[in-house]
C-alpha cells in the first residue's frame, strides 16, 4: 500500500485513447460552423482524460482502496450516524420508475412519485411529532436555512421582525452560518455543568427582538436537555421559535418527539438518521416539519391529495416563502429514505435509537478509566471524551486519531464540540456488533497505552496508510485545486 | 422481536442483556431517564408496520410502477434535467462502497480515493468552463446561483444583481427566496425577439450599484447568449460577470472563462446521474483565482505528507462553516460528492473527443427536429437559431394540451413554458410555447413520427389521436 500509484486520471490519459462509443449520426451532417456562430465556437478543447474503459475502472477501483467506507469498517464518527447503509436501498431508487422519471412530466405519469412523497411527508412529521413536512432542503444546512426563512415569514405575519436567533455554544457549525444566510443575527448562549443550556445565561438573553433558538437534542455533547420544555416555554413567552437540529434524531426515533418537547420546526439529514449513503460528501436530503401555524409559509411546490386520491402539485400559496430548490429536492435520496423507513416501522425505528443509545453507553464505559468523560452521565447516541490526560505525554487528540486509522477504526469527529478540550466525539450507531464495539474500546485503549509507552510514535501515525501525515498548511499557503498540463495539453510522454 | 422487520441490529437478544450488564442499566429504558417523562413517547410512533426486505421491495415497485418513467417513453423533456445515456462504468465506480459510503473526507490519510477524485472532478470543470477555480460540487444550479450572487455581492459591497429573464425562472426564483434578506436584489431584464437577452435592457439596468450580470448559456429558451457583450457591459461598471452554463454544450462553445465569465455555475445533472425526478443532480460552481478564496463549499488541494509524497486534502476551510461558524463563506457542508463522481466517471468515458462528439450529434438532432417542426403549418419559431440540444416554438394551440394529447401515443412532447408563466411577468402570452429537448438517445425514426404526430394533432386538434 506505501507504493500506491497516485497518478490522477489525466496523467495517465495517453494518445487520444477512448473509451466512449455513440450512435452513428441518422440525420444530416450539418457542419460545425451553421451549429455554432463563429464568436461562440469552443476555441481549444476541454483537457479530460483518454483512457480505455479498461484503465478507467482501474483508476477508479484503486482510488476506492485508499479510501474508507462503512463497510470497511467501524466509523464512529460523532454527530455524523455512520450506520450501515441497506443495499435494498440502493435497489430500489435505481429502479427505472424512480431514477427515469423527468421533473416536467405530467402529473398522471408520476402519481406513484407523488404518492410517495406524500407519505413521507406525513411520516416526518409523525416522527418529529409536528404537522407538515416539505422535503425540498437538499441537505441538513440547506433545512436549516429553509427553517430560518419559515420562521421568518411566520414573525412577519404576526406583524413583527425580530432579529436574532439564540444558539448553544456547543451547536453545529452550519447554525451561526445559516443564521447568518437568513440575514438574522446569532447571539451565543452558554451552556451549564451538566451540558445544557444554562437556564440564567438563556433568561438574560431573552428580549423583544428575539426570532428564535436553535438547539441539538440529544447536543453535540450526546447529553440530552432535560429543561428542554422549561427552555421551549421561556423561547416562546418571549415571542420566539423553536428549531430543532436533527442531526442527533438517532437518538430519540419513536422514544421522544421535538414536536412535544416543544420544537416548531424540526430539519432531518436523512444520510444521517435515514440510512441513505454519504457519498463521501453527499448528496443529502434535508426536510424540514413543521407545528400547523407554520404550514403556510413552507416553501412551493408543496403537494396535495384531491378528493379523489389523485396527487398533485400545488404553486400557489400566497404565504410560502417560495422555492428553495429546482424541482422537488433530493428524491432518489428520499426513495432510499423512505424506504427505510418502510421497512422498519415504528419498531424498529425505536429499537434503531435503543441500540444507538445502548452502543454509546457501552464504548464509553469502556474507555472512560484512561479518557476524560466531562459531562459524566448518561449518553445517548453519541457521547465526547476528551484526550486531555494523554496531553502530559505530548499527545493530542489528532494524535489518537491519527493512530487509529492504524488500528483499522475510523477515527472519532475531533475538536468538536468547541467547549471541551481535546475533544474526541464518538457515536458508533445501532448497526455495529458486539464484536466491532469492543474492537473500537481496544484500539482506544491500546492507543492511549501507547500514549505513555511510545508518544513519538503517536505523533508520527499514521505509519500503515497509503500517505503519512499531510502538509495541509502548504496546501492552504500554495493552493493546487486542480491538475497542471504540460504545454501541449496532454500529460502523457 | 422476530424478523419480519428489518432493522439491520447486529445484536441478539443475549448481546443486549451483557452490554446492559457491561453499562450497569437495568433495562433498555433506563437508559433514557434523562428524557423527562412529560416528553417520553410511550405509544408507538403511527407508522406503518415494519416489512421483510422482500416486501418492501413488493410495495416499492408498486409505487414505482405507479409512474411511466420519461425513459420508456420518446421523450423531448429538459429545462434543466436531461436524458442522456449514462454508461455502464459509472454505476460500477459510484456503487464501491469505500465512496459510496464514506463520510466528507476529514481524515485525509484514510481518504485518498475521494479526495483524488474531487481534485480530478475540480480540473474537469476547470476545463469544462475556462475557469481557475471550481469547488467540490454545489446542491444544484438554483443554490448555486444564489451562492453566486452572495459572492458578488460581498466581493463587490453593491446591492442589486442584473438577472436575464433568460436564467432558468426556478433558479431565478431560489436566487430570490434565499437571498430575499441577505445579499444582492435581483433585477430580472428582459428577453429579445428570438429570446436572447435584450443586451440594450442590460446596458439601461446596469449601474454602480451592480455587483454582477447573469446570463445563462445557452438560456432557458436554448437561445445563445453573446456573453463576450454582456461581459463588457458589466466589466465596464465594475460589476462581475456570472454565467449559468450547460456544461454539456462546452464540447463546442467555447469556455465561459474565455469569454469574461467571473463564476461560472450551473447543473451537470447530464454527465453521470439518472433524471431521479430532479434529484439529487449536480450543481458546480466555478471562479477566477481572484475570487477563490471566497468561494463556498469544500476545495481539495495537492499537497505532500511528511516523506514528500503526493496525496491530496481538504483545503482553504478557513472559508468553510465547521471552522468559521458565523463568518463562513456560506453555510453548505454536505454537498452533491457522488453525483460530482458519476459525472467524473462519465467525463472519463467521453474524453476531450468524445464530448465535443456528443456535442455535435446532439446539435445535428436538434437541428434536424427544430427544421422539421417549423415546417408544421401554424408552427413558428419562438427561439431563433441555431441552437444547442433545446428551443422553443409557437404553437398555435396551449402547448399543455399538445402535450396531454401526445401522451398516448407515446411522446413527451416537450415542456409548456407557460408552467413558469409567473416568473415572465410581462413577458406576453407564453401559453403556446413548447420547450423541445433532444438528446442523442433520439432517432431521426422517432423524430419523424413525433413531428407526424404533432401535425396531425394541429390539424385537429380537438379529435384524440390514438
Amino acid at each position: 500500500m506505501r507504493s500506491a500509484d497516485r497518478r490522477t486520471i489525466y496523467e495517465k490519459s495517453c494518445c487520444a485513447r477512448r473509451a466512449y462509443s455513440l450512435p452513428a449520426s441518422d440525420v444530416p451532417e450539418l457542419p460545425l460552423e451553421d451549429l455554432v456562430p463563429a464568436g461562440l465556437r469552443r476555441t481549444a478543447p476541454a483537457r479530460l482524460p483518454e483512457v480505455s474503459e479498461l484503465d478507467l475502472l482501474r483508476h477508479f477501483t484503486h482510488l476506492s482502496t485508499l479510501n474508507f467506507g462503512v463497510e470497511s469498517g467501524s466509523y464512529p464518527l460523532g454527530s455524523c450516524t455512520m450506520k450501515y447503509n441497506p443495499k435494498i436501498n440502493e435497489v430500489v431508487s435505481r429502479l427505472e420508475g424512480f431514477a427515469g422519471l423527468h421533473p416536467y412530466q405530467p402529473e398522471a405519469l408520476v402519481q406513484g412519485a407523488l404518492e410517495l412523497m406524500c407519505e413521507l411527508e406525513q411520516w416526518l412529521a409523525e416522527i418529529a411529532g409536528l404537522h407538515a413536512t416539505t422535503l425540498q432542503p437538499a441537505a441538513g444546512a440547506h433545512g436549516e436555512l429553509t427553517g430560518l426563512l419559515v420562521m421568518r415569514a411566520y414573525h412577519r405575519a404576526q406583524g413583527r421582525d425580530p432579529q436574532r436567533i439564540i444558539i448553544p455554544d456547543t451547536a453545529h457549525g452550519t447554525n451561526p452560518a445559516s443564521v447568518i444566510m437568513a440575514g438574522y443575527e446569532p447571539v451565543a448562549v452558554t451552556s451549564d455543568a451538566r451540558g445544557g443550556v444554562d437556564l440564567e445565561a438563556l433568561r438574560a438573553l431573552l428580549d423583544d427582538d428575539l426570532a428564535g433558538l436553535m438547539l441539538t437534542n440529544p447536543n453535540t455533547l450526546g447529553v440530552f436537555d432535560e429543561n428542554i420544555t422549561e427552555i421551549a416555554r421561556l423561547v416562546h413567552e418571549a415571542g420566539g421559535l423553536l428549531y430543532y437540529d436533527g442531526a442527533n434524531s438517532n437518538a430519540v426515533l419513536g422514544i421522544s418527539r421535538p414536536g412535544d418537547m416543544g420544537f416548531d420546526v424540526v430539519h432531518f439529514n436523512t444520510h444521517k438518521t435515514f440510512s441513505t449513503p454519504h457519498g463521501g460528501g453527499g448528496p443529502g436530503a434535508g426536510p424540514i416539519a413543521v407545528r400547523d401555524t407554520l404550514a403556510p409559509f413552507l416553501p412551493v411546490p408543496r403537494i396535495g391529495k384531491a378528493a379523489d386520491g389523485r396527487f398533485f402539485f400545488e404553486d400557489d400559496r400566497p404565504q410560502s416563502i417560495g422555492r428553495v430548490r429546482t424541482f422537488y429536492g433530493n428524491f432518489g435520496v428520499l426513495v432510499r429514505a423512505f424506504t427505510y423507513i418502510r421497512g422498519l416501522g415504528p419498531e424498529g425505528l425505536r429499537r434503531v435509537s435503543e441500540m444507538a443509545v445502548l452502543n454509546a453507553n457501552y464504548v464509553m464505559e469502556g474507555i472512560k478509566d484512561l479518557y476524560d468523560v466531562p459531562y459524566e452521565r448518561r449518553c445517548m447516541h453519541e457521547f465526547v471524551a476528551s484526550a486531555s490526560p494523554l496531553k502530559e505525554h505530548g499527545v493530542r487528540a489528532l494524535d489518537v486519531a491519527k493512530r487509529l486509522l492504524d488500528y483499522g477504526v475510523h477515527p472519532p469527529t475531533t475538536y468538536f464540540p468547541l467547549l471541551v478540550d481535546e475533544a474526541l466525539m464518538i457515536e458508533p450507531t445501532e448497526t455495529e456488533s458486539r464484536e466491532d464495539l469492543d474492537r473500537t474500546i481496544e484500539a482506544l485503549r491500546a492507543v492511549a497505552a501507547e500514549a505513555v509507552s511510545d508518544p513519538e510514535m503517536l505523533r508520527e501515525a499514521p505509519l500503515t496508510m497509503p500517505v503519512r501525515r499531510l502538509d495541509e498548511a502548504e496546501a492552504a499557503r500554495h493552493p493546487v485545486l486542480r491538475q497542471r498540463f504540460a504545454e501541449d495539453g496532454r500529460s502523457c510522454a | 422481536m422476530g424478523r419480519s422487520v428489518t432493522d439491520y441490529v447486529a445484536h441478539s437478544e443475549l448481546d443486549v442483556r451483557a452490554m446492559l450488564e457491561a453499562v450497569g442499566a437495568d433495562s433498555i429504558d433506563g437508559l433514557f431517564d434523562d428524557i423527562p417523562e412529560a416528553v417520553r413517547r410511550r405509544e408507538p410512533l403511527a407508522l406503518p408496520t415494519g416489512l421483510s426486505e422482500a416486501e418492501v421491495l413488493g410495495e416499492m415497485r408498486r409505487l414505482a410502477a405507479a409512474n411511466t418513467p420519461a425513459t420508456s417513453l420518446v421523450s423531448f423533456l429538459g429545462a434543466g434535467v436531461y436524458d442522456h445515456y449514462v454508461p455502464a462504468v459509472v454505476d460500477a465506480v459510484v456503487s464501491r462502497s469505500e465512496l459510496a459510503t464514506a463520510y466528507t473526507p476529514y481524515q485525509p490519510e484514510r481518504s485518498q480515493g475521494v479526495l483524488q477524485t474531487i481534485f480530478e472532478f475540480q480540473t474537469a470543470i476547470c476545463e469544462l468552463t475556462g475557469m481557475d477555480v471550481s469547488n467540490a460540487s454545489m446542491y444544484d444550479a438554483g443554490t448555486a446561483l444564489a451562492e453566486a450572487s452572495l459572492l458578488a455581492g460581498h466581493q463587490t459591497r453593491r446591492g442589486r444583481i442584473v438577472v436575464s429573464a433568460g436564467v432558468h425562472p426556478e433558479y431565478r426564483q431560489v436566487l430570490a427566496t434565499e437571498t430575499a434578506h441577505n445579499g444582492p436584489r435581483p433585477q430580472v431584464v428582459d428577453l429579445s425577439v428570438g429570446a436572447a437577452t435584450d443586451l440594450e435592457a442590460v446596458r439601461a439596468a446596469v449601474d454602480a450599484d451592480t455587483a454582477a450580470v447573469v446570463v445563462q448559456q445557452p438560456n432557458f429558451f436554448g437561445a445563445f447568449e453573446d456573453l463576450a457583450a454582456v461581459a463588457a457591459i458589466a466589466h465596464a461598471a465594475g460589476a462581475l460577470f456570472v454565467v449559468v452554463a450547460d456544461p454539456l454544450s462546452l464540447g463546442l462553445l467555447e469556455a465561459p472563462g474565455r469569454l469574461g465569465a467571473d463564476i461560472v455555475v450551473g447543473e451537470a445533472q447530464a454527465f453521470g446521474n439518472a433524471m431521479d425526478f430532479g434529484g439529487p443532480g449536480l450543481g458546480y460552481m466555478a471562479v477566477t483565482r481572484k475570487l477563490m478564496r471566497r468561494i463556498p463549499g469544500r476545495l481539495v488541494g495537492e499537497t505532500v505528507d511528511i516523506e514528500g509524497k503526493r496525496g491530496f486534502v481538504l483545503t482553504l476551510q478557513t472559508r468553510e462553516q465547521h471552522i468559521r461558524r458565523e463568518k463562513a463563506t456560506s453555510n453548505i457542508c454536505s454537498n452533491h460528492a457522488l453525483n460530482a463522481l458519476a459525472a467524473l466517471v462519465h467525463l472519463s468515458w467521453l474524453g476531450r473527443e468524445g464530448l465535443a462528439e456528443l456535442g455535435l450529434l446532439c446539435a445535428r438532432k436538434t437541428a434536424y427536429l427544430r427544421q422539421a417542426l417549423l415546417a408544421v403549418p401554424g408552427v413558428t419559431a419562438f427561439t431563433a437559431g441555431p441552437v444547442f440540444r433545446e428551443f422553443a416554438v409557437q404553437l398555435p394551440v396551449p402547448a399543455a394540451q399538445l402535450v396531454e394529447a401526445l401522451v398516448p401515443l407515446g411522446f413527451l412532447a416537450g415542456v409548456p413554458a407557460a408552467r413558469f408563466a409567473a416568473q415572465f411577468d410581462g413577458a406576453g402570452d407564453l401559453g403556446g410555447v413548447l420547450l423541445v429537448a433532444v438528446t442523442e438517445k433520439r432517432t431521426r425514426a422517432e423524430m419523424d413520427a413525433f413531428v407526424a404526430a404533432v401535425a396531425a394533432h394541429l390539424a385537429s386538434p380537438e379529435v384524440p389521436h390514438a
